[in-house]
């Protein structure tokens, strides 16, 4: 055959293959028009009302309370009386139970609250299907496992709740980061007043729902909404052992003020500024999947976030490269499309932020990219980013930008990874991309990191203590670390509280 | 002919154009992302596209002792007209063969764009003297194959003998002419995904047009996560060079279901220029009837029971 014969050979190549919409059913999940705070085992009727929206559409999807300081006050004594008289004495096997129970309600439940997460909170709903909901039932499993050998895992120290827990969560991981804090509050013993984040009120709430189902006493959990005010106010309660804040560094550090001095114990799990570190030798392909699924999970609002990327120099080209053509293949839209990787920005405040940063690092001289991607008018939207040319000193690589947005910078030595790396005033978490052993260990040993993920990132465990170096906070959450911080001991604190 | 590997164990081979580093590949990142590829929801009109595009792409294969003319005529008919009650289902790329049975396949399917492939070089094993394996090849490209599929010879490759498979490829190539070569790797034999790619870099470099998972005579044939990491080669030495390797995965996709989501994979790996049954096929014998049994279903509304379809 001629070449031209061969040419004709051929057959045509279409121009494109677009999915088809596969949306999954909102029909899952039903709301109510208005939501009270969730006190002693009823709902309490909120004095004030802000509505929760849908990031994606600005729909409204109801009107939820903003618990003043009496409402606040009326959760933590439901609380303390429910510690005082019941679930601290109850035997730990019977603590166990509801723990179980509620770990299996949430597995049973989980399309529903799939559904919900992504509608208020706007991510993608294979990742509350596949993410948020498997690993917030493995937490509840994980500590009703602990509930009753609390004995084994603090020998000789004899281990005890720390009465009412003060927990307060942030609006990226709602169901997950309310399962962080419920679970071992309860597994040690406690009552817990629990505020999410003012725009992602829904899926605690209709927790609250599955505390009824698991028949679990009134006053163990309290659920109380609202914004900062309402976190200041439950901050301030003298009725409170123990406050648990998960947020931004500035929040977080204000808390620590008003609670130093007081006694009550305090746990932080603040920003992050994490580098994901490619050594030349890494598997290449993966490695590229690690970065994109370290900044673009759940829109780069993740407080471990890869956010900076050090690529070795003598393969800054063929990572860049492969990078940016697997920018183009993700999905950006729908949060309810089972087939959207990258859903919306939480807020139209978020976006802002965001929005400002990338600004500063067009300005300061940082080259950007954006794959083309169509976004949809309504809603809170913003490409995925990557910015290369990046330098040490830019807000960009310094500041937590909390969206889709990664800064790529190079280093030459294993020296000079660790030093770029450590060069922040975070320490939540890193990532080595390397085929070498014992670089991983070697590397693992300098970074001033809570995680160091060797070859993945953002992978999560129940048994797998988290928590930051300087200002990420500190204490650990998960594994029996995880414990600590809520329960008394003989001889005194914690280290962990 | 290629000359010895200058470096010991790596592929530093003098081939122009550049040919991407080897490189490593990371098992459990790659079996996650072909795992999350999977996950894919594909429906209505991008469904029906998918499937339809999976029968232009198919190889109808028979690779059996008992393969007589008769059996080749059938399935040839069958290639050619996959549904007799509905004209607008396309044929199939090829039909696939035994030597043997080359030439009448190749009358069967005169004056169709149904194209004959032979298997050679002493397939499955490969473990025959290398004049017995290009007096094969030359024998069914005479006879009117239009695609010739080999095997890689697994025993060098495992003991790092890479100079011996590029030699064989590449004679095996010159053997073949302008017929379009398909290197079989085996993959179930060769252990690694590290492995795998190493192979696929090497038939590449050798002039392979096309890739290929398996001979499907062995468990463990194809499967997403090893065709992802050969199109990752693929889409590698495409960047390096420009040149656009096909791809085949073969064995073990039976449902009309697993072709859509090695469509997904293809798709979302090497782009939309790929998506043509020049640079992929799908290698299957039980696979044809499902997707048409899918396609009805799409154009019907209902399911209709397997004695519906012809069984060749």
């Amino acid at each position: 055959m001629t070449e031209l014969e061969r040419k004709q050979d051929r057959t045509p190549v279409p121009k494109e293959w677009a999915y088809a919409p596969a949306p999954e059913s909102r029909d899952l999940v039903t709301l109510d028009d208005r939501y009270g705070h969730y006190v002693g085992g009823t709902w309490l009727e909120p004095s004030e009302t802000y509505t929760t929206i849908s990031p994606a559409t600005e729909e409204p999807l109801a009107e939820v309370g903003q618990a003043t300081p009496e409402e606040v006050e009326a959760a933590v004594a439901a609380a303390r009386d429910a510690f005082e008289n019941g679930w601290s004495g109850i035997s730990t096997a019977e603590r166990a139970k509801y723990l179980f129970r509620i770990a299996r309600i949430l597995q049973e439940r989980a399309r529903e609250f799939a559904v919900l997460e992504s509608l208020n909170g706007g991510k993608p709903i294979k990742e509350s299907r596949d993410v948020d909901l498997p690993l917030a039932a493995a937490h509840f499993f994980y500590y009703a496992g602990w509930a009753d050998k609390l004995e084994y895992a603090f020998p000789n120290r004899r281990p005890r709740p720390v009465g009412v827990a003060g927990q307060i969560i942030p609006w990226n991981f709602p169901l997950l980061m309310l399962s962080w804090k419920i679970a071992p509050a309860l597994a040690a013993g406690n009552t817990v007043v629990l505020k999410p984040a003012e725009t992602t009120p829904l899926s605690a709430l209709l927790f609250a729902d599955v505390l009824r189902q698991a028949e679990l006493p009134p006053g163990v959990v309290n659920i109380v909404t609202g914004d900062g005010r309402a976190g200041a106010a439950l901050v301030k309660s003298e009725g409170v052992d123990k406050i648990a804040f998960t947020g931004s560094t500035e929040v977080g550090k204000a808390i620590q003020r008003e609670l130093a001095g007081t006694g009550r114990k305090l746990t932080l799990e603040l920003g992050g500024k994490a580098a994901n570190i490619i050594f030349d030798d890494a598997a290449l392909d993966q490695a590229v999947e690690g970065i994109v699924n370290g900044i673009y999970f759940n829109q780069g609002h993740v407080c471990c976030a890869g956010s900076r990327l050090l690529v070795q120099e003598s393969i800054y080209e063929p990572v860049v490269e492969k990078l940016k053509r697997r920018l183009t293949t993700l999905r950006v839209g729908d949060p309810l499309d089972k087939n959207t990787d990258v859903g919306a920005i939480n807020s139209e405040e978020q976006l802002e932020r965001i929005r400002e940063l990338v600004e500063s690092g067009e300005q300061e001289g940082a080259e950007i990219y954006q794959p083309p991607c169509r976004l949809p008018e309504k809603g809170y939207w913003f490409a995925p980013t990557v910015f290369t040319n990046v330098a040490q000193s830019y807000r960009i690589a310094q500041e937590e930008i909390f969206g889709p947005v990664l800064s790529v910078l190079t280093f030459r030595t294993p020296e000079e990874a660790v030093e770029k790396a450590n060069n922040t005033p975070y320490g939540l978490s890193a990532g080595v991309w390397t085929e070498k052993g014992s670089r991983i260990l070697w590397m693992a040993e300098r970074l001033r990191a809570g995680v160091v993920w060797a070859n993945t990132f953002n992978r999560f465990d129940p048994s797998s203590p988290f928590g930051g170096y300087k200002e990420s906070g500190f204490g650990r959450e998960g594994g029996r670390h995880g414990l600590e911080p809520y329960l008394n001991f003989d001889g005194g604190e914690s280290s962990g509280g | 002919m290629a000359q010895a590997p200058v470096l010991p164990r790596g592929f530093e081979l003098p081939l122009e154009p550049r040919l991407p580093r080897v490189g490593s590949v990371d098992a459990v990142a790659l079996e996650e992302r072909a795992a999350s590829l999977a996950k894919r929801s594909i429906k209505r009109e991008a469904k029906v596209f998918a499937l339809e595009l999976a029968v232009r792409m198919m190889d109808l294969t028979t690779l059996e002792g008992q393969d007589t003319p008769g059996k080749v005529a059938a399935l040839a008919s069958k290639a050619i007209r996959p549904d007799p009650s509905d004209a607008g289902i396309p044929s199939v790329a090829a039909i696939c063969v035994y030597p043997n049975l080359v030439p009448s396949a190749v009358a069967r399917v005169e004056g169709t764009s149904v194209k004959v492939a032979s298997v050679a070089t002493a397939f499955p094993s490969g473990q025959s003297p290398i004049e017995t394996k290009l007096e094969e090849v030359r024998w069914v490209v005479e006879n009117g194959a239009d695609e010739v599929h080999m095997v890689i010879d697994r025993g060098p490759f495992l003991s790092n003998r890479y100079a011996k498979v590029y030699d064989e490829i590449v004679q095996v190539k010159e053997a073949s002419g302008q017929v379009r070569l398909k290197v079989i790797l085996e993959v179930a034999e060769l252990g690694t995904y590290d492995n795998v790619r190493r192979a696929s870099l090497l038939a590449m470099a050798a002039g392979a047009d096309f890739i290929k998972t398996s001979t499907g005579k062995l468990p463990g044939a194809a499967t997403l996560p090893v065709t992802l990491c050969m199109l990752e080669a693929i889409r590698d030495v495409y960047e390096e060079t420009g040149r656009m390797i096909g791809m085949k995965p073969a064995g073990g996709i039976r449902q009309a279901k697993q072709a859509v989501h090695y469509l997904v994979q293809l798709h979302e790996t090497l782009g939309v220029e790929w998506l043509t049954p020049d640079l992929y096929r799908l290698g299957a014998s039980s696979l044809l009837n499902d997707v048409l049994m899918q396609l009805r279903k799409e154009k019907t509304g209902a399911y209709q029971s397997p004695d519906y379809f012809t069984v060749d």
